[in-house]
């Protein structure tokens, strides 16, 4: 299992699911979103590898979920920061893992709210399946298939490497 | 604490101690002030988009409830439950039911009949907002802006976001607040919010007759110089002089007031040269404050205002938030308790 979660390969995977998109799509300039906390640090990452001059967006989803009405306001909110304007701008949105596609839906509201993007693609380490919205990644590092009992979880940003957990049951 | 002001914590809080209501500051300790402040930042963000709106609060309806009239915290709070999706119902109740017989309790159960989610009260009694949240459906969310001489949270915490942006947190801080403190429900709470978040020294300077009695066990030291008080300080904040609140001759005259506790700019200068200028407004020209003062490089009085609608942003939300958190956390136990 180790094995098949080797960051570098993970990320090197990324990056040319990318840079294929990209190229099939004609953008040569895209604004690159982050979803904190791990998709940021992935947002830094590709944003060196794929040498784009222009600093990543940081988004907080916090005001945008929609299990707000069920847990509450989650108290440690950051603010967003998108350094340039969305309007008509290509976006590569990016992520850790993905899973239900919750995150994504309410990710992709609140980038509407600075302005209508040309287009988006979605880009995540793993996928985990087990959707609950049609929602799915443009670029993926690795399908997954979790047993019951075992959670995957980005950490970082230095070193970045993934922590595959065994929980009790 | 005194007799007829209880200890509201199991008002206000949550078992989780999320946030339930906002009715003072008493009893909120330093972390949930901090998350309060926190949060505002990131509704400041918001503020500065393109779409300056969140859907936090849609299909909530918030009902402005002010019994004692008030322009800008009520356009504030207003601005803020839409900023957060709400629908917004304003009622200025000094001009309403209440002058046809009606009375405050039957005047609330109209408006729950209504479905509201949330009531922001402001009320010439102190502790109103108080016996609201007790007797309202549970569910109902109560934010209070201003209960007679006892607290103004929002206002309070607006002016510690200002401080935190200005001076980057409050160690260390000496803070003067000067005017009239005794019909001064924002003294009140800023004092306690100072405190609790770490200042170093807060003052109060003023006449004795504009002084509560035992002012010093709110957590603060007396100064009736003002240029002995000026000393040092980091943020000096004004309070309006209320004259509609002055009840019988606690003051000479207002050029006497102006020419003692006025502040000018020769005044000012006995502060630290950074010293910040603050004032809840409305402002009174040349009774409190001079134009020069309050229009000068030292004065954060405008950045106050923008401040409030974020502050009111995040305790509306959070709030909000803890309400309907509990209510999800009451179905599952009572469906836990059936299976």
């Amino acid at each position: 299992m180790t094995a098949l979660l080797d960051i570098n390969q993970l990320l090197d995977g990324l990056e040319a699911g990318l840079r294929r998109i990209l190229e099939q799509r004609g953008v040569d300039t895209p604004a690159l979103i982050g979803i904190r906390t791990g998709g940021v640090w992935l947002a830094d990452v590709m944003s060196k590898r794929l040498g784009l001059a222009e600093p990543y967006g940081e988004l907080d989803i916090s005001f945008y979920r929609d299990d707000f009405s069920r847990i509450g306001l989650n108290p440690k909110v950051t603010p967003s920061s998108l350094p340039f304007d969305t309007e008509g701008r290509d976006i590569i949105l990016i992520d850790d893992v993905i899973m239900s596609g919750r995150t994504i839906r309410a990710a992709m509201n609140e980038i509407f709210d600075y302005g209508r993007p040309a287009s988006i693609i979605l880009a995540t380490l793993i996928d985990l399946g087990a959707r609950e919205l049609p929602i799915q990644p443009d670029v993926t590092g690795r399908v997954l298939t979790l047993d019951a009992h075992q959670r995957v979880k980005l950490r970082g940003p230095e070193p970045l490497h993934i922590e595959l957990q065994e929980t009790g049951q | 604490m005194t007799a007829n002001d209880p200890s509201p914590n199991h008002l206000q809080l949550t078992r989780e101690g999320q946030l339930r209501h906002f009715l003072t500051l008493d009893g909120l300790n330093r972390e949930l002030l901090t998350d309060i402040l926190d949060t505002a930042d990131s509704f400041i963000e918001v503020g500065e988009r393109s779409i300056k709106k969140v859907p936090l609060l849609r299909g909530r309806t918030v009902v402005n409830l002010f019994f004692e009239s008030s322009t800008r915290t009520r356009s504030t709070f207003e601005l803020a439950a839409k900023r957060l999706s709400a629908d917004v119902l304003n009622l200025d109740i000094s001009t309403s039911a209440t002058s046809k017989g009606e009375s405050l309790s039957d005047t609330l159960l109209n408006l729950e009949a209504m479905a509201s989610d949330m009531f922001v009260v402001r009320h010439s009694q102190s502790g109103a907002p108080h016996f609201i949240a007790e007797s309202v459906t549970p569910g109902v969310a109560i934010i209070n802006a201003g209960d007679g001489r006892h607290a103004h949270p929002t206002q309070a915490m607006l002016d510690m976001l200002t401080i935190r942006q200005h001076k980057g947190g409050f160690t260390g801080l000496k803070v003067a607040i000067v005017g009239d403190i005794l019909h001064s429900r924002v003294a009140r709470s800023q004092i306690r919010a100072l405190n609790e978040l770490g200042a170093e020294e807060v003052r109060v300077i003023a006449p004795g007759t504009l002084l509560p009695r035992d002012v010093e066990s709110l957590g603060c030291k007396v100064e009736y110089d003002m240029a002995r008080g000026m000393k040092d300080l980091d943020v000096v904040i004004m309070l309006r002089l209320q004259n509609e609140r002055m009840e019988g001759a606690l003051l000479p005259s207002e050029r006497e007031f102006y020419r003692l506790y006025g502040l000018n700019q020769a005044k000012l200068a006995l502060a630290k040269p950074d010293c910040i200028v603050m004032h809840p407004g409305p402002i009174n020209r040349g009774v409190e404050i001079e134009s020069a003062v309050a229009d000068g490089p030292q004065s954060v009085i405008l950045n106050q205002v923008t401040n409030g609608i974020a502050i009111r942003m995040a305790v509306m939300s959070m709030a909000m938030g803890g309400q309907m958190a509990e209510r999800q956390q009451k179905q599952m136990n009572s469906e836990g308790a059936r299976s």
